[in-house]
């Protein structure tokens, strides 16, 4: 068993972990966050995308020993003092979802599109997103409700600005 | 008695929906997230080889291990479990959960092993050595069918699971086959098209594979079972049926459910091994499966070939359409599985008035995963052979693909109408839906846009294709299951309402358009009711999601439960206001006199007068919760028009998807903004299978596109943006008026896309191309030609 001490969405967690423990078994299992899900085993589907230091990462190719230190973000930290983040509210206003078991891995990995890039084209959404399956919408929705956060971002920015 | 336009209507509106608050925060329960104490793990070891004998399982090195509770083979668990059921009237082989002595396909279970966690599940998995005699192996339907080089199952000789059923024409229900139409349709022809088609195998990758928890309770003898499935009324009676306890002593609880697309109607042998060995170690236990796990052990999709030929005048009349079918079914039948195919010979017309049919289906046995449900169930299947066949005709003849179908379309006067399949199509306009996407597309535009780009030597194409599908499924003659559906509504003691359906979902937001429905029917903000499904604890009856019919059969019995219990909420009332039942207005939460406001009584009032009523009004029960059972007369039959533009590059073979336009009616609409979400991810699953997807095994039964890494699973990437209309035609079917969409989007859009590529392709003499659209096949075409 290792010693593993990292910040879960604002708290700090530590625990004794197996060396070969993954990060998204360790969040699910051990931390009781069952938002991010797994839908594969081979680093395909991107269901279980959370952030760390900032940065998407599937986090069933890390392990928990690795992630040692850092700070993560999952679905249930998305939002804040009640309030939805931005892409969640696009995501529902846009029915950016179905069955919705891809729906934390997608936001968070929108989360990170947007953060590298606040004002994507088509195509540029479209590829950001291109390690994260859905079988239900097709897409097309998902990236409206992308286009639909950046859109907001632009007006709140040019408000602020005025 | 009526209901005020106080409030908004919801019916028709593009309402957000209620289930997402709880998904886009990751706070949703599926089936991994469920955890009670003391549960146990499972995990299945599985056969490497498709067909073979089993000489022996050691399983003494995982017995050994730390953490390791049990591990059991097939010979142990056929002591707690029979061969498993279908739904099905056809003859069957004996399936049994785990293999016994003999493994048929690759990803047969031969042990179980029971863990303290799934870690070491996995490792006991591995530390268990199975040594094979191995058997020839078949993987070709077409060679299976000749009994060589092996078979799999002694007692179907040539590998024959049904063989040859003739449907159609001058068939009587005794099975006499009188060939007089037929043969006399394919002499007066002028033209004669004859194709083999193949409609390739799918893996369906629902993103939440399957799982279950069963928990037994020694002490109450009763099993509650918690899976990721599409029917867990059906799973209950299933699970009761194979553990020795009654219909009552199980409750099945489908959770949230991360989609399904018809693999999760069927029950699975990992489903009965779980409840057998909870109720055998009085402990709960978990199996996840493993997305390598679900490609071979979760049921696939279509693998049907046809063999097509279709007789027709000069002028593009259609005269006659032979269809001999051969479907691969895998190594057993699962549920539904021998039921899938005949889908495919009931719509082989489709939207065509064909006066001369006769198809044929037989059913294969393979060394493969068994196939079953998948989106659309052989109705793509069907639509793809009558499309691509339309398509051909219209090339031999040089006409317009959109002329040749509408010379050849069921009339909208026609409806009713009996096709020579056995189906009675309710109502359908196929031209006016063919016009709003012929316009809609631009489809002159488009061929002009095509020839000039033709004209640079680019290779691009146009598709156009029809179709006609099977929804709302019942009544109980089609269905082995029941083809009704069960709902209760409530109305609660503070007012408000509870609803429970046993239509029970996995992404189409029941939770949101039957709330909408009941909203208006009561006249209250949709905040004040709550859709229950998915628990048999909860839910009393229920049959389940599939053949898109939640909305036709779902949503109808629940509007009929509301009524009834809105009519009794309105004697009530009656009573308390001392006016009569026609003279009251239920209005924003509360009934009034008409013309009088001032007397509304709230929800809560009368349903306080209801629970507690003194006096109790002459000829009067308490309480206001009222359930109904309906079972729609006929199926319904939604139908639409696909068009779409694609390119393929003369370098390198690749197609690209330029444009889309689909036209779809699905009847009246109770959410479009729903609506839509099924026809995009419809429409993906079918471009998907024409232009990336396929199933792959090798000639020894290795499925080769066994992970996702393989299998090209579509990402977003793949797709251009959609353009979706729709035309309305209502059913007579059911009061909603509405046909059902969840399918839809699968069944125009195979032949759209190969039709769009044999045109981008016409310059080398090419007809038709089997699916998928690898660019390897399309470079041969392009550079063979040259050669």
């Amino acid at each position: 068993m290792t010693a593993v001490s990292m910040t879960v969405n604002g708290k700090v967690r530590k625990a004794q972990v197996e060396p070969r423990l993954l990060l998204v078994h360790f969040l699910r299992e051990q931390l009781n966050l069952t938002g991010t899900h797994v839908g594969c085993d081979t680093s395909q589907c991107g269901a279980c995308t959370v952030l760390i230091d900032g940065r998407s990462v599937k986090s069933c190719t890390v392990f928990a020993v690795q992630a040692d230190g850092s700070k993560i973000t999952t679905i249930e930290g998305l939002a804040a003092n009640g309030e939805l983040h931005p892409m969640q509210e696009c995501f529902w206003e846009e029915h950016g979802l179905q069955c919705g078991f891809c729906t934390p891995g997608m936001i968070m990995s929108a989360v990170n599109l947007l953060a590298d890039n606040p004002q994507p084209t088509e195509d540029q959404i479209r590829e950001g997103i291109s390690g994260n399956f859905c079988r239900c919408t097709g897409y097309q929705h998902i990236v409206n409700a992308i286009q639909h956060a950046a859109n907001r971002s632009r007006s709140a920015a040019s408000s602020s600005k005025r | 008695m009526s209901t005020s336009p106080v409030l908004p209507k919801l019916v028709g509106q593009r309402v957000k929906r209620r289930e997402d608050p709880r998904l886009i925060q990751g706070r949703a329960t599926f089936v991994d997230d469920v955890k009670i104490a003391g549960m146990l793990h499972i995990a299945f070891k599985r056969s490497d080889v498709a067909h073979g004998r089993i000489r022996s399982i050691d399983t003494s090195a995982a017995k050994a291990m730390d953490g390791v509770e049990a591990v059991l083979t097939g010979a142990q668990i056929a002591d707690l479990l029979g061969p498993m059921p279908i739904a099905t009237p056809f003859p069957s082989p004996a399936h049994r959960a785990v293999a016994v002595d003999t493994v048929r396909y690759v990803g047969e279970p031969v042990a179980v092993v029971v863990a303290s966690d799934r870690y070491i599940a996995r490792d006991a998995i591995d530390a268990i050595t199975v040594e094979y005699e191995t058997l020839p192996a078949v993987v070709d339907p077409e060679l299976a069918m000749t009994g060589k080089p092996t078979v799999i199952h002694p007692e179907f000789p040539n590998n024959l699971a049904v063989p040859l059923v003739p449907s159609g024409t001058g068939v009587t229900l005794d099975g006499k086959v009188d060939d007089t139409a037929i043969d006399r349709a394919f002499k007066n022809a002028d033209v004669i098209i004859t194709q083999r088609m193949v409609n390739h195998r799918l893996v369906p990758n629902s993103i939440e594979a399957r799982g279950v928890v069963a928990h037994y309770e020694p002490g109450k003898g009763s099993m509650t079972i918690w899976s990721s499935t599409q029917n867990p009324h059906i799973l209950r009676t299933m699970i009761a049926a194979m553990t020795g306890l009654g219909q009552d002593q199980v409750r099945a609880i489908a959770p949230e459910v991360g989609g399904g697309f018809g693999s999760k109607i069927n029950i699975y042998g990992e489903e009965y091994v779980a409840a057998a060995v909870s109720k055998h170690l009085g402990t709960a236990v978990k199996w996840i499966e493993d997305r390598s796990e679900a490609f071979l052990a979760t049921t696939h999709g279509r693998d049907l070939i046809g063999y097509v030929e279709l007789a027709a005048q000069r002028d593009g009349k259609v005269l006659g359409l032979k269809l001999r079918l051969i479907a691969d079914v895998g190594a057993y039948n699962m549920l539904l599985t021998a039921a899938v195919p005949t889908l495919a010979m009931m719509m082989a017309n489709a939207t065509y008035d064909i006066p001369a049919i006769r198809t044929t289906l037989t059913e294969v046995f393979t060394n493969k995963t068994s196939t079953d449900a998948y989106r659309g169930a052989g109705r793509p299947e069907a639509s793809y052979f009558i499309e691509r066949a339309m398509d051909m005709l219209a090339r031999e003849l040089k006409m317009d693909p959109a002329d040749v179908r509408r010379r050849n379309f069921i009339a909208p006067n026609q409806f009713p109408y009996q096709t020579q399949m056995g189906a009675v199509y309710d109502s359908g306009d196929y031209e006016k839906a063919m016009d709003v996407a012929l316009r809609a597309a631009d489809w002159k535009g488009l061929q002009a846009e095509r020839d000039a780009a033709k004209a640079e030597g680019r290779l691009v194409g146009l598709g156009l294709s029809m179709y006609v599908e099977v929804c709302g499924i019942g009544p109980s003659s089609s269905l082995p299951t029941g083809g009704w559906e069960h709902a209760q509504v409530t109305i609660e003691r503070d007012g408000r309402i509870s609803a429970t359906t046993g239509a029970s979902p996995h992404g189409q937001g029941n939770e949101t358009t039957f709330a909408q429905m009941l909203a208006d029917e009561f006249g209250v903000p949709i905040e004040h009711i709550t859709i229950h499904h998915g628990d048999t604890g909860i839910v009393k009856q229920g049959v389940g999601t599939f053949g898109s019919r939640s909305q036709a059969v779902g949503g109808t019995t629940l509007l009929m439960a509301g009524a009834k219990v809105k009519t009794k909420m309105a004697r009530f009332a009656a009573e308390m206001l001392e006016a009569s039942v026609a003279d009251l207005v239920f209005e924003n939460g509360t009934i009034a006199v008409k013309g009088a406001p001032t007397s509304a009584k709230k929800f809560a009032d009368v349903a306080a007068f209801a629970y507690v009523p003194v006096p109790l009004p002459d000829g009067m029960e308490p309480g206001l919760s009222e359930e109904a059972f309906f079972e729609p007369t006929n199926n319904t039959y939604p139908f639409g028009c696909h068009i779409s533009m694609l390119e393929i590059d003369r370098e390198t073979g690749e197609p690209k998807l330029l444009k889309f336009v689909a036209v779809d009616d699905a009847g009246n609409l109770i959410n479009p903004l729903i609506v839509e979400g099924q026809i995009h991810g419809g429409l993906a699953q079918g471009i998907g299978q024409a232009m990336i997807e396929e199933a792959v095994y090798d000639e020894s039964g290795q499925l080769i596109t066994g992970s996702l890494m393989d299998y090209a699973l579509p990402r977003a990437t793949d797709f251009p943006r959609f353009e979706v209309h729709s035309t309305v035609t209502p059913t007579p079917v059911n009061p909603l008026g509405a046909k059902g969409v969840g399918e839809a989007g699968t069944l125009g859009s195979t032949p759209c896309i190969v039709s769009a590529a044999v045109d981008a392709l016409s310059e080398f003499g090419v007809t038709h191309i089997d699916m998928m659209l690898r660019p390897e096949k399309l470079w041969r075409i392009i550079h063979g030609a040259r050669a």
